[in-house]
């Protein structure tokens, strides 16, 4: 489907980044991003703070100037195109309104720019969206940090751009009103049809919003999927650990048909889906989400066919809902174990437990990289 | 335990009744402000009052001024010099004029450009001013002296032969005309603009002027919607504090221009300082330069003021 809107260009097409790189000096905040997204999806770009999100989404937008690379929108290579010539809006992590109009005007403003006659109705459509009519004339001074967040994005969604770059537009928001913002973009999105690009750090939100996910780290994607496929199937031990908490278990590889792999770890044998194996010999990293794993008294409890290690509980908290566990392994590691509220006898610290999770559920990772990579980085961005 | 609190307190019969204390508490803002008070009241209000009062007197240094509520004056004070007023009201206009469209882009070339350059260029801006406003207007007449290369340079391009058409300079020369005045009015005022302008333009949050260009403005767009309106605080005071010297300066007048381009306060000082009976009459046009200033003054804040400053 392709027409024409006012500016005179051929709206249509995908967001493709290739290449896409930028030094500051010697260092490089953006490395080599490849990168397709499809039009009108809800895109995430989730990584920690610093690792190059805000530095690509002003590549996109054209405020800043790659380094090397091209950015494409349908057909069209606007790598060079200034910022006001591409079918692109923001809504600024810092919102940036300008203190000398009012809201209306602030929200006004592309359209004004743009030639628009009349640009009430729309003003007035667009702030009801954010349930912010009342507050037309103020100035964004007298506005709260969340109010002037939506301002922001009513004042980039009222241009219905080919793409909307979003970033961190909910950061301000206290939680009900980020759940709801949450809901009001995935619903205004799937209204218009526009492409969203979605830069947060906040990882559940990333997952309840975004149709694919973008793994950042360090300038580059770690990963790139719908956000079940990242949840359930990591690349990396940094996805793995920033996206949701993952138990990870160095150990070797001893066999590997076409269908299971078996690892030896800890002086038991556990065993996978060769499926969900990235690594089929040597050194590997056996991953399994707290939630998957169960907790039994006695090793004669555990049904049979699973992966089962021993330990003592460490830690025991009582949520209502689950309990979370800690149980440590002889060797001293901690695996942390959800166990849902199913009226189960609930183990106290220090009780010897046999924890069990079903193969299937397992995944596997290369074992060269660093294990803990990402664990930090998720606590800092959830606080 | 509460022994030893007991002790550190200050007995009770030594401390002031609580309402000589609020007393005194309130009387401190005046004490601070009273050095500042009296010198208002002796170098501003005490003039003031006293031009006032002789703008309305008859008499000469020899027999004394008399308060004779004389208010023909004010008669005497326009009709011979409505030229005088002219020539200030023009210069200083075209002064400030021109000193903003020169200082508006130095100011926002150091502002958004200056980098870290920008403390010392705005001190090349600031430094000329160290030397005497006197010296420097000096300086302008060996600049602009007829056998100096400006002047040359001038001739051979036939620009002057324009300009003296246009009354702004006379025959082959810079000197000793209205262009020269102004050219000394502006050299010298040119730092009280760029410096306001200077310090509305660097507060402008750089991040704005990117959402304006994300929005569908244009380098030039970005600057008639985003940054000048934003710095419309600097232009007002930078205009203000260039007209309302320029009104009243007489020295650019005095070395630059000629016997044709007399400014009121060069009327002033003859009155005040080469005529016995010249003092009610110079005090009436200081006066009515004083309203007459203050008058605009007010006007164009209230006109400017309407698009509400940040
Ligand atoms: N103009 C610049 N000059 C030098 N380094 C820069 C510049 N802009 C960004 N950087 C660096 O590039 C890296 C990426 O910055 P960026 O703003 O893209 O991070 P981010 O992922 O948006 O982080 P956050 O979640 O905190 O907003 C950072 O390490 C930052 O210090
Ligand atoms: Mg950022």
């Amino acid at each position: 489907m392709s027409s024409t809107d006012v500016l005179g260009r051929t709206e249509g097409g995908d967001l493709r980044l290739a290449g896409l790189t930028k030094r500051f000096g010697a260092f490089t905040a953006v490395d080599s991003l490849d990168l397709t997204i499809p039009q009108g999806s809800f895109f995430a770009l989730l990584g920690a703070s610093g690792c190059g999100k805000t530095t690509t989404l002003r590549m996109v937008s054209g405020l800043e100037d790659p380094t090397a690379g091209q950015i494409f929108l349908g057909d069209q290579d606007v790598t060079d195109a200034k910022p006001y010539r591409r079918p692109v809006n923001t809504v600024f992590q810092n919102y940036a309104l300008f203190p000398h109009l009012d809201i209306f005007e602030n929200v006004a403003f592309g359209l004004r720019r743009r030639g628009f006659k009349s640009v009430k109705p729309q003003v007035e459509t667009m702030l009801e969206l954010v349930e912010l009519g009342h507050l037309a004339k103020r100035k964004p001074t007298q506005l709260s940090g969340g109010q002037q967040q939506r301002i922001a994005l009513a004042r980039a969604l009222i241009n219905q751009p080919q793409v909307l770059l979003l970033d961190e537009p909910l950061g301000a928001l206290d939680l009900k009103l980020r759940r709801q913002m949450q809901i009001e973009l995935k619903r205004i999105q799937t209204e218009v049809g526009l492409t969203f690009v979605h830069v947060t750090h906040d990882q559940e939100e990333a997952m309840t919003m975004a149709d694919t996910i973008a793994v950042m780290n360090q300038g580059r994607i770690e990963q790139l999927g719908s956000p079940a496929e990242l949840y359930e199937n990591p690349a990396t031990t940094f996805v793995a650990n920033f996206l949701g908490q993952s138990n990870l278990i160095p150990g070797t590889v001893e066999t590997a048909t076409d269908d299971v792999v078996t690892v030896s770890a800890y002086g038991r044998r556990l065993t996978l889906d060769a499926g969900r194996c990235r690594s089929v010999s040597g050194k590997v990293i056996l991953g399994v989400r707290p939630e998957k794993v169960q907790l039994a008294a006695a090793e004669a409890d555990v049904p049979s066919g699973r992966n089962v290690l021993s330990g003592t509980v460490s830690d025991t908290s009582f949520i209502g809902v689950s309990t979370q566990y800690l149980v440590k392994l002889p060797s001293g590691e901690e695996l942390s174990v959800f166990e849902q509220n199913t009226g189960r006898e609930i183990q106290r610290p220090g009780a010897e437990v046999f924890v069990y999770w079903d193969p299937s559920q397992g995944f596997g990772l290369d074992g060269d990289q660093d294990i803990e990579a990402g664990a930090a980085l998720d606590e800092e961005g959830a606080a | 335990m509460s022994t030893s609190l007991l002790d550190k307190a200050d007995p009770p019969a030594q401390q002031a009744p609580p309402e000589e204390r609020r007393q005194r508490r309130n009387l401190t803002p005046w004490v601070l402000l009273l050095p500042g008070l009296l010198w208002l009241v002796l170098f501003f209000l005490v003039p003031i009052l006293t031009s006032v009062s002789a703008s309305v007197q008859t008499g000469n240094f020899d027999d004394g001024f008399k308060l004779t509520w004389h208010w023909a004056n004010f008669v005497d004070a326009v009709k011979p010099y409505w030229r005088q007023y002219l020539h200030s009201g023009i210069f200083s206009v075209a002064t400030t004029v021109l000193c903003l469209a020169l200082g508006y882009p130095v100011a926002y070339f150091i502002a958004f450009k200056g980098g870290k350059w920008k403390s010392l260029l705005m001190a090349l801006v600031i430094v000329p001013s160290f030397t005497s406003f006197l010296i420097r207007t000096i300086a302008w007449k060996t600049i602009l002296a007829d056998n100096g290369s400006v002047v040359r340079v001038l001739n051979d391009l036939h620009i002057l032969t324009v300009t003296s058409k246009l009354g702004i300079t006379v025959g082959t020369h810079v000197l000793a005309s209205p262009g020269a005045v102004v050219c000394g009015m502006v050299y010298n005022f040119l730092p009280f603009m760029i410096l306001p302008l200077y310090t509305s333009l660097e507060k402008i949050d750089p991040r704005l002027l990117e959402a304006g260009n994300d929005l569908y403005c244009s380098t030039f767009q970005t600057w008639r919607r985003i940054t000048l309106p934003l710095s419309m605080p600097g232009v007002i005071g930078g205009t203000l504090l260039t007209f309302i010297p320029a009104v009243g300066d007489y020295v650019n007048a005095q070395l630059l221009g000629n016997a044709s381009t007399g400014v009121v306060g060069q009327s002033i000082e003859n009155l005040f300082l080469r005529k016995t009976d010249g003092y009610p009459v110079g005090s009436a046009m200081s006066v009515i330069m004083m309203v007459g200033t203050l008058v605009l003054v007010m006007m164009y804040i209230r006109k400017a003021g309407t698009e509400d400053l940040i």
